[in-house]
């Protein structure tokens, strides 16, 4: 999105030194009128206002379209003089619409927005595409094409085919033969040739070719037409078939990073310490809550908000889990099941903290530009970035805490402590200060757990209710004490979610996997993984 | 033993609840019921916010019948049972004269054998599912053909969709609504296989699968659009999918009937700028009544980012309309009151009169707008005329029959056009 | 000595008699009744009948408490999933009312609940049918659960699923459970539930008369609950039950099958606390899916902690005295209970390890150890 701003931008530049000199001298005189009709702002006139200007201009008009497009485009109030204004974090960027000369900031009473709704913005799309269809930038015209497939025209494919001679990028080449392709596939007058076409558009994964496809399958032509689009058809849904199954597997890793997000930190306060920390959602939710704040303090460095928050969260949730455990937690050590109550005490004073300080409302978190999108393989086949991003980072939390425990001398106190908590003492290791460690090391990780789920859910007060049922499934299905479970479990448990929800629905699913999880304790009491030795008890 | 000092303590509190409420008879009380805890605390707390401006700015006009107000503030803390006893201690204990409160369509239910057997009054404030119409509660949010079927009609008529995505959480109102939606559709003509119906639990937050069947549902060619009367928390995940997912408002457009403006307050708009919402009130809307009510709302709330939405505004015809039956009625007994309810008509706050019919649910306008990128609506489709509430659908087939009025001659909330009974009251 | 305090806690439980407390619970009953049909609404000493339903479902949470209790205090077994068999209770017991109700729905069906009707059922589903027989609804009350109870035990026992993970388990029993009943294809009215009821045996839910009524049978069913308990714990069966959570492995090597009795005695807990739900549900009106919540099953965990596990009568007072705390607290302090709620379980745990009952014991222990010893310093 962002590069595509900036070549607009640049794209505009060029324009705007040959079209300043001009404006005022050629802009035709309907047109300027028209322009002025533009700020009555009735939504119904202004798209036959526009139908008109788009019918007379060509791209000169190109920054009114965009800006429009964008929701910038404003006038000022005495002299319906129209303006772009830009918006980037909390500042305002003032420009003249035409030659995108800075102006002085104008207070909000003097300017008023020009309106606009979907079906104005679904117009100008399709016509900004139609001018960018020779755009200096070859992504421009990608882009032009890929929107124009919807609705080819006569006009549009006389324009493309015109324009292929030119085109020397072989990207946009193999766009453009697939617009002639479709083309030919309907409208060719002969049947050989239309076969010929649909041959080709077999390779194709473009919605708009199965929909052509559909089509000359369903309407009477010539038979063998009528074949050939038949058994295309069929190819292309057996590969939209397999891209299927492969984009369920990514939803359920993607839903399995998320468990695993969640469970990881519980993991080391119930799996290792053996406290059934009720309050580790809350954990999750002071994470995500410093997001919001990291946010609110600096407006203007969205993109960078997350570094920020990542090692703050950690600092944050793990010095309340290190409070905690040393005014709660330490006198109850030996009693796991009274952990349980008054972890619970303690996330409902979370709760109500958050609440009072923050409001019950739920808290806005923007998610930066580089998460937001997809990665588009092919047309049936893309990734979320966000949650690409949240997988990776999900794992490389896990193995960073497992550098951690096996790799350092903390990690190996932790581990002492756990096992044989007298030995450890005896050893002269301080206990006390371990326990505090370790318990403020699990919050802190549910607390970076929160900072990602930050990007994919709500920011409320009830955040953490939310995922502590499940990351406590996750524990346990795993095999209390022992971090490969978790992952394993957190993955096979999504998975199998994703896997079931097609066929029974998104309820369904969870009851299945739970009753699943109740009969596979049956038949291993201590989990996939049992942690050998000594009881977790 | 600790039981005897419990039990003397119990006692003694349930006393002195009584002597408190001998002693404050000379003020009216106004009873608040909105969960300020637990799962909906995110959107009744703003309510219960509102009704205490509401009293606050009522005292400052001198009160009622001579009488200052006294809001009585309950927590039912989410809890469906809870909001029976809390009613119930309202009404017997605080011996309250109205209660405004509820949100979802259970915690409704939940109070209403206790309302109707105290023969309490309550102003419920949130756009619902319809079949009903209880004597002791007003409905003063809007009803399905006040919300759902104009916003369908937009759809249809102005961005000529074909194919229809019925999106929501599985519970009675989106079931409902879908229902009436789905007869609706296809008395125009709308065929099986042009409607996806999809369900999810409360809190869903996991829409990946869900959006990739509705981005390709909505690839095969005709225009698509998804209805969704998806609940609070589960939008902000949806949306954010949807906009990651790639999918704008100009390709498949999302018109969501539970999403206003304090939910969209927290989420990052950015993505989903052209999506629609239907509702009675947009805060955008300019209005002289509006803008004295925003600017109120932000000096009461002494924060200058809060916004309005519309289950305040109902909230704040409700408490008018109920201040001037009042003064109507010279009592605030609740059978004169309600009596004194019926026709009263108060200015809404997006300009025009709103009016409160037989059947106890309003006339209102109904408006579309598109989602911007400040948090706001943009107003781009409205009624021409108000429209009037409908307790009983005439889409479903148990309740096509059925009207209500609780003027002088059927006294009914359920009465049978068709075997001229009465169904259900005593 | 943390050894011995527990022992002669644990021997205080068991042996002093619940007759006392049975006792005071007939005379509040009784002096709450009276104080309702008798006395003048203006009289000092009126009950409300709001205090009445209030008492009632305090009641109904006792013997929910008490249940949990049982299986945890005696047995060692933490259900985190007791809301289930409450609410399967209280499911049952409420489609008995809904179907008394009969044609007095908004919709005037004579077979079919309102929310089939407006759902377009066509006509009700077999697991409805026989339940507008009272007696044959009480049954079900009891069956269901301890079916499931029997079912989740009988496999989870068997494969000696203990500590932590059967905590789990139950947690994600009664969370399944949750999950299904707001499905509305179910059949159980989705997320509104079962409400809207109108009477019971021909008897009007509304009347004071009913109410009353209801209250009396709570406490008569909470007393003789308790007794019966106090019967079975203190018999020889009972010493093997707390042998067994004194040291299940211990107990199998001595030639006991612990896991039947553990099967028997969750079931018996699980049929308790569906009885609790039964009549839980006719003086609160409504059931729905919240019941099943995990969250709710973990709160009445604290009920009995606070109270003191392992004694009955504390479990019932830790429930009481929870709930008092939650109504006052939510009518007193709207906006900032949960941190008096919250505090309140943390303090306890903390200061209070054994509960309530166990600040009982260890005042009572402290008195008669000052009688013969010196004082020791308490070591915890």
């Amino acid at each position: 999105m962002k590069h595509f701003f900036v070549i607009c931008c640049a794209v505009l530049g060029l324009f705007a030194c040959e079209l300043q000199a001009q404006q005022q001298t050629t802009l035709a005189s309907d047109t300027a009128e028209q322009l002025q009709q533009l700020t009555n702002n009735k939504l119904k006139q202004s798209m036959q206002l526009l139908q008109s200007i788009a019918s007379r201009e060509g791209t000169n008009m190109l920054p009114l379209y965009q800006a429009l497009l964008k929701g910038q485009l404003y006038y000022i109030k005495h002299s319906t003089q129209m303006i772009s204004v830009r918006k980037s974090g909390s500042e305002k960027h003032y420009s003249e619409l035409f030659s995108g000369a800075a102006i002085a900031a104008l207070p909000a009473n003097e300017i008023k927005k020009v309106r606009v709704n979907n079906k104005i913005r679904g117009f100008l799309r399709q016509h900004i595409s139609k001018l960018k269809l020779s755009a200096k930038d070859p992504q421009a015209r990608l882009a032009a094409l890929q929107s124009l497939l919807g609705s080819l025209t006569p006009e549009t494919i006389s324009n493309i085919a015109q324009l292929r001679l030119s085109e020397n990028n072989l990207q946009v080449q193999q766009l453009m033969d697939l617009a002639l392709t479709i083309d030919r596939a309907i409208n060719a007058s002969l049947a050989i040739e239309q076969v010929s076409a649909i041959k080709l558009l077999q390779e194709s994964l473009e919605p708009q070719v199965r929909n052509t496809l559909t089509s000359l399958n369903s309407t009477k032509t010539h038979p063998s037409v009528q074949k050939a689009a038949q058994q295309a058809l069929l190819k292309i849904e057996q590969s939209i078939e397999f891209y299927g199954y492969l984009e369920q597997l990514f939803f359920g890793l993607s839903l399995g990073s998320v468990l695993l997000l969640a469970a990881i930190g519980l993991a080391i306060t119930f799996g290792m310490m053996g406290v059934i920390n009720m309050a580790h959602g809350e954990m999750i939710m002071i994470g995500a809550y410093t997001t919001y704040v990291v946010q609110l303090l600096m407006p203007n460095l969205l993109e960078y908000s997350l570094w920020v928050a990542i090692p703050l969260a950690f600092i944050v949730s793990g010095s309340v889990g290190i409070l905690i455990e040393r005014c709660v937690i330490r006198f109850l050590h030996g009693r796991p099941l009274e952990t349980l109550l008054a972890t619970f005490g303690i996330s409902l004073i979370l709760q109500q903290l958050v609440r009072s300080i923050f409001s019950p409302l739920n808290r806005q978190v923007a998610s930066p530009q580089w998460m937001s999108g997809s990665w588009e393989i092919n047309p049936v086949f893309s990734l979320t970035l966000n949650r690409l991003y949240i997988l990776a980072f999900a794992l490389l939390v896990f193995f960073a805490l497992l550098f951690i425990l096996k790799k350092t001398s903390l990690g190996l106190n932790v581990r002492a402590v756990s096992q044989n908590r007298d030995m450890a003492k005896a050893m002269g290791i301080r206990t006390g200060w371990v326990d505090a460690m370790t318990f403020g090391l699990g919050s802190g990780i549910a607390g970076i757990a929160g900072v990602a789920l930050s990007q994919l859910t709500n920011v409320g007060p009830n955040l953490g209710q939310a995922y502590i049922i499940d990351s406590f499934m996750v524990v346990v299905f795993g095999g209390v004490g022992n971090l490969f479970g978790t992952l394993v479990a957190a993955f096979s448990l999504g998975i199998a979610n994703k896997l079931l929800e097609p066929s029974t629905g998104a309820v369904l699913a969870s009851i299945f996997v739970l009753v699943f999880i109740i009969l596979f304790i049956q038949k291993r009491p201590k989990g996939l993984f049992p942690q050998k030795g000594r009881a977790t008890e | 033993m600790k039981i005897k000092q419990l039990l003397s303590t119990l006692a003694l509190s349930v006393s002195c609840a009584i002597c408190a409420s001998a002693i404050a008879a000379d003020t009216i009380k106004v009873g608040v019921l909105h969960s300020l805890s637990g799962t909906m605390a995110i959107s009744e707390t703003t309510l219960k916010d509102t009704v205490l401006m509401m009293v606050e700015e009522q005292n400052n006009k001198g009160g009622l019948l001579g009488k200052q107000l006294e809001a009585v503030v309950v927590d039912p803390a989410s809890n469906w049972p809870l909001f029976a006893e809390k009613t119930r201690e309202l009404l017997t204990q605080e011996k309250v004269d109205v209660i405004f409160g509820s949100w979802t369509s259970v915690s409704r239910k939940s109070v209403l054998p206790v309302i109707e057997e105290l023969n309490g009054l309550m102003f419920y404030p949130v756009q619902y599912e319809g079949e009903e119409s209880s004597k002791n509660i007003f409905y003063t949010g809007a009803a399905p053909n006040q919300q759902a079927i104009p916003a369908v009609d937009y759809l249809m008529n102005d961005l000529e969709v074909t194919r229809w995505v019925l999106a929501g959480t599985d519970y009675v109102y989106p079931r409902t609504t879908n229902k009436i939606l789905v007869a609706y559709l296809k008395s125009k003509g709308v065929s099986d296989a042009d409607i996806m119906i999809n369900y999810t639990p409360f809190g869903h937050s996991d829409w990946q699968s869900i959006v990739s069947d509705i981005k390709k549902f909505g690839s095969e060619g005709k225009k698509t659009a998804v209805v969704s009367t998806i609940n609070g928390d589960a939008n902000v995940p949806f949306y954010k999918e949807l906009g990651n997912q790639g999918i704008s408002a100009q390709d498949i457009p999302v018109v969501a009937f539970s999403v206003g403006e304090e939910e969209l307050s927290g989420i990052d708009t950015n993505p989903l700028v052209g999506h629609l919402a239907a509702w009675n009130y947009f805060q955008s809307v300019e209005s002289d009544e509006n803008s004295a009510f925003i600017a109120k709302w932000k000096a009461f709330i002494g924060d200058d980012k809060r916004v309005t939405n519309d289950p305040m505004e109902a909230t704040y015809i409700g408490f008018n309309m109920w201040a001037q039956a009042v003064t109507a009625a010279g009592t605030t007994a609740v059978d004169a009151v309600e009596q004194a309810m019926l026709g009263q008509t108060t200015a809404n706050l997006t300009g025009g009169i709103a009016t409160m019919n037989n059947n106890h649910h309003l006339s209102k306008p109904v408006l579309i707008g598109e989602i911007q990128d400040d948090g706001q609506f943009e107003v781009v489709w409205s009624t021409d005329s108000v429209v009037a509430g409908d307790a009983w659908s005439d889409f479903l087939p148990g309740s096509k029959d059925l009207i209500a009025d609780w003027s002088s001659k059927t006294q009914c909330g359920n009465y049978n056009t068709v075997t001229k009974l009465c169904s259900g009251q005593k | 000595m943390s050894k011995l305090t527990e022992y002669f806690s644990n021997r205080s439980a068991v042996q002093s008699s619940v007759l006392p407390f049975v006792l005071i619970l007939f005379v509040v009953t009784m002096a709450c009744v009276l104080g309702n049909l008798v006395l003048d609404p203006s009289s000092m000493f009126y009950v409300s009948t709001y205090t009445i339903t209030l008492l009632g479902k305090y009641l109904c949470y006792a013997m929910l408490a008490l249940a949990v209790d049982i299986i945890w205090g005696y047995c060692g077994i933490l259900s985190l999933g007791h809301g289930a068999f409450f609410a399967l209770g209280g499911y049952a017991m409420g489609m008995y009312l809904m179907r008394q109700i009969g044609d007095r729905g908004v919709y005037g069906n004579p077979e079919l609940p309102d929310f089939m009707v407006f759902l377009d059922w066509q006509q009700l589903p077999w697991y409805w049918q026989g339940m507008d027989q009272f007696w044959f609804a009480m049954i079900m009350v009891a069956l269901v659960p301890g079916l499931l109870a029997f079912v989740f035990g009988w496999l989870a026992f068997r494969s000696r699923v203990t500590g932590v993970y059967l905590s789990i388990i139950t947690q994600a029993m009664t969370y399944a459970l949750l999950l299904a009943f707001f499905r509305n294809e179910m059949g159980f009215g989705g997320n509104n539930g079962l409400t809207d009821f109108k009477d019971i045996l021909g008897f009007s839910l509304q009347a004071d008369s009913t109410r009353i009524a209801l209250l009396i049978v709570t406490a008569v069913a909470l007393a003789a609950v308790l007794m019966i308990s106090q019967l079975i714990l203190s018999s020889r069966l009972g010493k093997v039950i707390i042998a067994i959570r004194d040291s299940e492995a211990r107990t199998r090597f001595l030639g006991y099958r612990t896991d039947h009795f553990k099967v028997c005695l969750f079931v018996y807990s699980a049929v308790i606390a569906a009885i609790a739900g039964a009549l839980y549900v006719p003086q609160v009106g409504i059931i729905n899916p919240g019941e099943f919540s995990p969250l709710n099953s973990i709160e009445i965990v604290v009920w009995v902690a606070i109270g003191g596990r392992g004694t009955l009568i504390g479990a019932i007072v830790g429930a009481l005295l929870v709930n008092y705390a939650k109504t006052r607290f939510t009518a007193i302090m709207p906006e900032v209970w949960l941190f008096a709620l919250g505090g309140l379980f943390v303090l306890v745990t903390l200061f209070l390890p054994r509960g309530l009952a166990g600040l009982v014991g260890q005042i009572k222990q402290k008195v008669s150890l000052n009688k013969t010893f010196k004082s020791e310093p308490q070591s915890r």
